[in-house]
């Protein structure tokens, strides 16, 4: 299949991109890895008329740490957050997420930026941007502003990113020491999307009381969901067999899963409640390690 | 809704003007000529259409000609000179690693860049390594086998006998 035909440009610069975006407005589209893009477009549920390569603008992708928050350039291939040493030491969760999203060669093209812009509740990083709190850095012709995660993903396929606007960078913020995170979803073959998925991060203090906890879920409802009843369950309390089973028993609760292919919806709630259980004891596991 | 695009192809400068919405994977078949790298599923699914774009894996079927300007792409054809054999290749035929051959240069190209990133791969990094590549005829053992015999030819050592395990 070939997509319909369409104007293309390649700016150099984020000025000359935003320019662009000014011009074409609703007709015009961001082409980052094009992993979501390209196949919409060939099945026609996309066609935009315009499309604006965002790839030859430099500083676009890096990770680093600065003024307290992990920053993670839009254009940042999941395959370089899969090989990073300072992700893979510090932030293993996108180590886990990355590893699971698509193969190896839809990594070296797939960008962070694009997996959340896209708006879909199926894509992995959603979820765990969610467990992390992250802040999304978008840049317009009046300069940039940042969109907490929990204000981002408004419905399928629309996001807090304006049509004159593009996505700059995810920051996270440092965790604090006693923190831990991991992520799973569960697949049928690799290159499937979640039939569901948990992201988890807990911060455990010396009496191992969590004192903070952030749970995010994919594909098990319109837009990512944070599972706040679960968080809620296990702030200010000891990790127990009692009180993991119950922030499980409230995520699969309140997750709102639809029947397809993947799983009937007890099915999936069911799913949600393992994953939910078991990337708690794991990120408690790291947070103590 | 064309444009001139400039790409390197197995080294060589190709400049010509390609429609916006070409495929990398049509450019390589129909423009260039080289009709080696495969069209399997047309969905980012199989893995039979993977070149290497600077270095890099990727699926032709999912990536546009002119995202390819000013960057080299290398394919199957590139991967040694004619009436030689690059170490993968020398694998696949000495570990029976293909049946009908159509995945075949996907899983070579995709090889190079695994045995690249990691010169010693276990076999279950092998099997993530190859995990975007799907083969409908070897049942995978005997490219993994393939891949390992060439790692080892590539590191200088020993290769693994390519005789056949019988069970009794
Ligand atoms: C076979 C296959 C399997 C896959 N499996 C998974 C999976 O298991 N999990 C998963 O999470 N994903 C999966 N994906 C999707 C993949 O991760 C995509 O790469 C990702 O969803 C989109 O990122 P991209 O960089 O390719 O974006 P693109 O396809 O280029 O863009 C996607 C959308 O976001 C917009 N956009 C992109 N970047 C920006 C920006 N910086 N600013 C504003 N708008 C922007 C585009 O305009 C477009 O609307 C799979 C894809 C394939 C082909
Ligand atoms: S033809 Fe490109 S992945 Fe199958
Ligand atoms: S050898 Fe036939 S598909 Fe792999």
């Amino acid at each position: 299949m070939i997509p319909a035909s369409f104007e293309y440009e390649a700016p150099t610069t984020l000025d000359e991109a935003l320019d662009l975006l000014e011009k074409h407005g609703d007709d015009a589209k961001i082409l980052a890895g094009g992993h979501s893009l390209i196949p919409m477009m060939k099945l026609r549920f996309a066609e935009p008329e315009f499309l604006i390569d965002i790839n030859n603008i430099p500083g676009l992708a890096y990770i680093k740490e600065e003024n307290g928050y992990l920053k993670i350039g839009a254009l940042t291939r999941e395959a370089e957050l899969e090989h990073s040493d300072l992700i893979h030491s510090k932030y293993p969760i996108f180590t886990d997420a990355s590893k699971l999203i698509a193969d190896p060669q839809v990594r070296n093209m797939g960008t962070i930026g694009g997996n959340i812009a896209h708006g879909d509740a199926a894509n992995d990083h959603p979820a765990v941007l969610i467990a992390l709190n992250a802040t999304v850095e978008i840049t317009g012709k009046a300069g940039k502003r940042t969109v907490p995660i929990d204000e981002f993903f408004f419905g399928f396929y629309s996001t807090a990113v304006e049509e004159n606007e593009i996505l700059t960078a995810i920051h996270v913020p440092i965790p604090s020491n006693g923190t831990g995170n991991a992520y799973h979803k569960l697949e049928r073959k690799v290159g499937d999307y979640a039939t569901a998925g948990a992201a988890v991060q807990l911060t455990l203090d010396s009496d191992g009381v969590v004192t903070n906890a952030g749970i995010g879920l994919t594909n098990v409802n319109p837009t990512p969901l944070r599972a706040s009843r679960s968080e809620q369950a296990l702030k200010g309390k000891k990790l127990t067999d009692e009180t993991i089973a119950e922030a499980a028993q409230y995520a699969s609760e309140d997750c709102n899963p639809s029947a397809d292919l993947r799983g009937d919806i007890a099915y999936k709630r069911a799913m949600v409640g393992i994953l939910v259980k078991r990337m708690i004891q794991k990120a408690a596991e790291r947070a103590l390690s | 809704m064309a444009r001139e695009i400039t790409v390197t192809v197995n080294g060589t400068p190709h400049t010509l003007e390609v429609e916006n919405r070409l495929l990398l994977v049509h450019l390589i078949r129909e423009k260039i000529n080289l009709t080696g790298t495969h069209i399997g599923c047309d969905t980012s699914n199989c893995g039979a259409c993977t070149i290497l774009l600077n270095g890099k894996s990727v699926k032709s079927c999912t990536i546009l000609a002119v995202q390819a300007n000013g960057k080299e792409i290398q394919t199957v054809e590139g991967l040694a000179a004619p009436g030689e054999m690059h170490p993968l290749q020398e694998g696949f035929k000495e570990n029976h690693g293909l049946h009908c051959g159509f995945c075949t240069p996907g899983m070579l190209m995709r090889s190079v860049e695994l045995l690249e990133d990691n010169p010693n791969p276990t076999e279950e990094e092998i099997r993530w390594g190859i995990s975007g590549n799907l083969c409908r005829c070897t049942g995978y053992n005997n490219i993994v086998k393939a891949i390992q015999w060439a790692s080892a030819k590539m590191r200088g050592e020993e290769t693994p006998s390519t005789e056949p395990e019988f069970v009794s």
